[in-house]
């Protein structure tokens, strides 16, 4: 120990903890890697023994092929469609409500917020039977009613939308009101401004739950052409339309990309909706 | 108008305020409906619905027939959910230990302030946890595919056997824990980074007047402060471990010999394959209750968190 000086050991320990966190960091990779590698591969080379992880040569063209085989114009188009209305309007309703639970005085308020809050407790796989059954009766299986609406509102969204609002003082609002302000400017004009971070954090949750989710459009979705992209992929890789393990890769990435974008545009308000939820909840 | 009906001058001002008074009173009814209206119809009323549909017989055509607690009576003899209620558990306790111990490990480590690329490295952990199951379930598959995927191949080159890994009905469920580790870590690793944020340098500085080494201060002082936190952790993972379906549903459905038979795929199988929603709903119940127990675990938990 004596050869080496305490900043020596220092750096050392140092070195080994980055190469550790480093080494991790690349195995939680491996998985994309492989993706992207697979699907940049020709359908002889995918298998070769030795595994190669480096194609050669390197086809884009399955990028292409992924897009033509199926109608995935149409399955983004789907996915994309459903995952908007979902966010804006889920993200109005959830404000709305959690406005209305933080700032104003009503009769039944509390018990309705406890009752609220109990529904959090329900999983979406406990009442998936009955809620399949309720769009039915509606008539809106097979439908992109049926993908939506029952996306439109969430205990959970109001939950963060009320504990945000109730930090920010009344006064804005009450000045608004004395000046004669109606009360839905006050609300787009003066409130949804000032909740910017709750509506980014809660925004791109819903976001990622939306357009990831698989196991609800699987129940409501009955035709080829409202397939969102996670059942397309399904379906593509249940060699509904092609058996091609490039060619199933290329279209995994299709739902990845769009995520990954969004998840580092908008990493701090991920960051900061994590801590608020799980530590101020 | 009160004040007309108790006789009172109604003077053009207190009209105003009165109508003003009323709308004061029905604006937030009016900010509440839309949300509420969601909630009702596709949270309230299923909810209780399914409680309701559980001692029904349905097949979706025929009008649902009373059964009594006949669908209860046929949970008690139903080995298939003592099967899948046993996968599931396993699932959970092999996922749960393993997250815990290594998004605790790499918060530690990413929370020195010296760090390089701090930002990035927590990007790459958190990645997984954002990106849909469905198309990593197949790259998983193609990973671990016993013929051509990589993982066999590193094992031949470090002197092991091939395996059969989702074919075989020992080693199916273990794979699905090493993808709901792989896919938990990042997502915990903030809770954690968080919850580290959270603890006040002071117990540190005590800690090393009293002349405690690194592992005495993380023993003495940090991990008894993260106990919240890591209780949290704890629960999400137990509530959302319950739920595993689509990596079941794409990679091995439900098998081999029903080894990944997780609880919701047999819910998903019973009602939507086999039409027995009555029973699907029973056992939806089953699932209910386990986790409302974890739930209300974690709520009665939340209410002490203040403790420290």
């Amino acid at each position: 120990m004596s050869f080496f000086s305490g900043s020596v050991i220092r750096t050392g320990m140092r070195t080994v903890i980055v190469a550790v966190i480093l080494f991790g960091a690349f195995t939680m990779l491996v998985p994309f890697l492989w993706m992207v590698a697979t699907s940049l591969k020709t359908d002889q080379k995918v298998f070769t023994i030795p595994v190669t992880w480096i194609p050669d040569p390197i086809v884009w063209k399955n990028y292409l092929k992924a897009w033509e085989v199926a109608d995935f114009d149409r399955y983004l188009f789907n996915s994309a469609f459903v995952t908007t209305s979902v966010v804006a309007i889920s993200l109005l309703f959830n404000s709305m409500a959690g406005y209305a639970f933080a700032k104003f005085e009503f009769k039944w308020r509390e018990p309705l917020f406890l009752l609220l809050l109990s529904t959090m407790m329900i999983p979406g796989q406990v009442t998936m039977i009955p809620v399949y059954l309720i769009l039915k009766k509606l008539g809106f299986l097979g439908t992109y009613y049926g993908l939506i609406l029952p996306g439109l509102a969430s205990a959970f969204g109001i939950f963060i939308m009320r504990q945000f609002l109730q930090a920010i003082p009344k006064d804005l609002m009450e000045a608004a009101r004395i000046d004669g302000a109606g009360e839905f400017k006050i609300f787009f004009q003066i409130v949804i401004p000032l909740c910017k971070p709750a509506i980014s954090a809660l925004g791109i949750f819903t976001f990622v739950g939306s357009w990831n989710d698989f196991l609800f459009p699987l129940l409501v979705v009955d035709n080829d052409s409202l397939k969102t992209l996670p059942l397309a992929i399904a379906s593509l890789a249940a060699g509904q339309y092609v058996q091609s393990w490039p060619i199933l890769m290329a279209a995994a990435s299709f739902v990845t990309i769009p995520v990954i974008f969004v998840f580092f545009l908008g990493q701090r308000y991920i960051i900061e909706g994590i801590t608020m939820t799980g530590l101020k909840g | 108008m009160l004040e007309n009906r108790k006789g009172i001058a109604v003077t053009p001002v207190s009209i105003s305020r009165n109508k003003a008074l009323k709308m004061q009173r029905i604006v937030p009814w009016i900010f509440l409906a839309p949300g509420l209206i969601v909630i009702f119809v596709f949270v309230a009323l299923p909810a209780v619905s399914g409680m309701l549909l559980s001692f029904f017989k349905y097949d979706g055509i025929k009008p649902p027939s009373f059964f009594g607690l006949k669908n209860y009576a046929f949970l008690l003899e139903d080995t298939i959910l003592l099967k899948s209620l046993l996968v599931t558990l396993y699932y959970v306790a092999g996922t749960i230990v393993p997250t815990v111990a290594l998004s605790l490990f790499i918060a530690l480590l990413l929370n020195k302030a010296w760090f390089p690329l701090k930002n990035t490295v927590r990007a790459i952990y958190f990645l997984p946890t954002i990106v849909a199951m469905v198309a990593v379930a197949f790259v998983w598959k193609w990973l671990f595919n016993p013929q051509f995927g990589p993982v066999n191949e590193w094992l031949v080159s470090l002197g092991f056997k091939k395996l059969q890994f989702l074919g075989d009905p020992t080693l199916a469920m273990p794979i699905m824990i090493i993808i709901g580790i792989w896919r938990a870590i990042g997502f915990n690793m903030v809770v954690y980074l968080a919850g580290l944020q959270g603890i006040d340098r002071s117990y540190y500085e005590a800690a090393e007047i009293d002349g405690a080494n690194s592992f005495q201060k993380f023993l003495y002082v940090t991990w008894p402060l993260l106990r919240p936190t890591t209780f949290f952790i704890v629960t999400l993972g137990v509530i959302g471990g319950f739920q595993i379906f689509d990596q079941i549903y794409i990679m091995t459905g439900g098998g081999p010999a029903r080894a990944t038979y997780a609880i919701v795929f047999y819910i998903y199988q019973k009602a939507f394959k086999e039409l027995v929603f009555g029973y699907a709903s029973a056992l939806s119940m089953v699932l209910f209750l386990i986790i409302l127990t974890f739930t209300l675990f974690q709520y009665k938990y939340m209410g002490r968190r203040t403790d420290y």
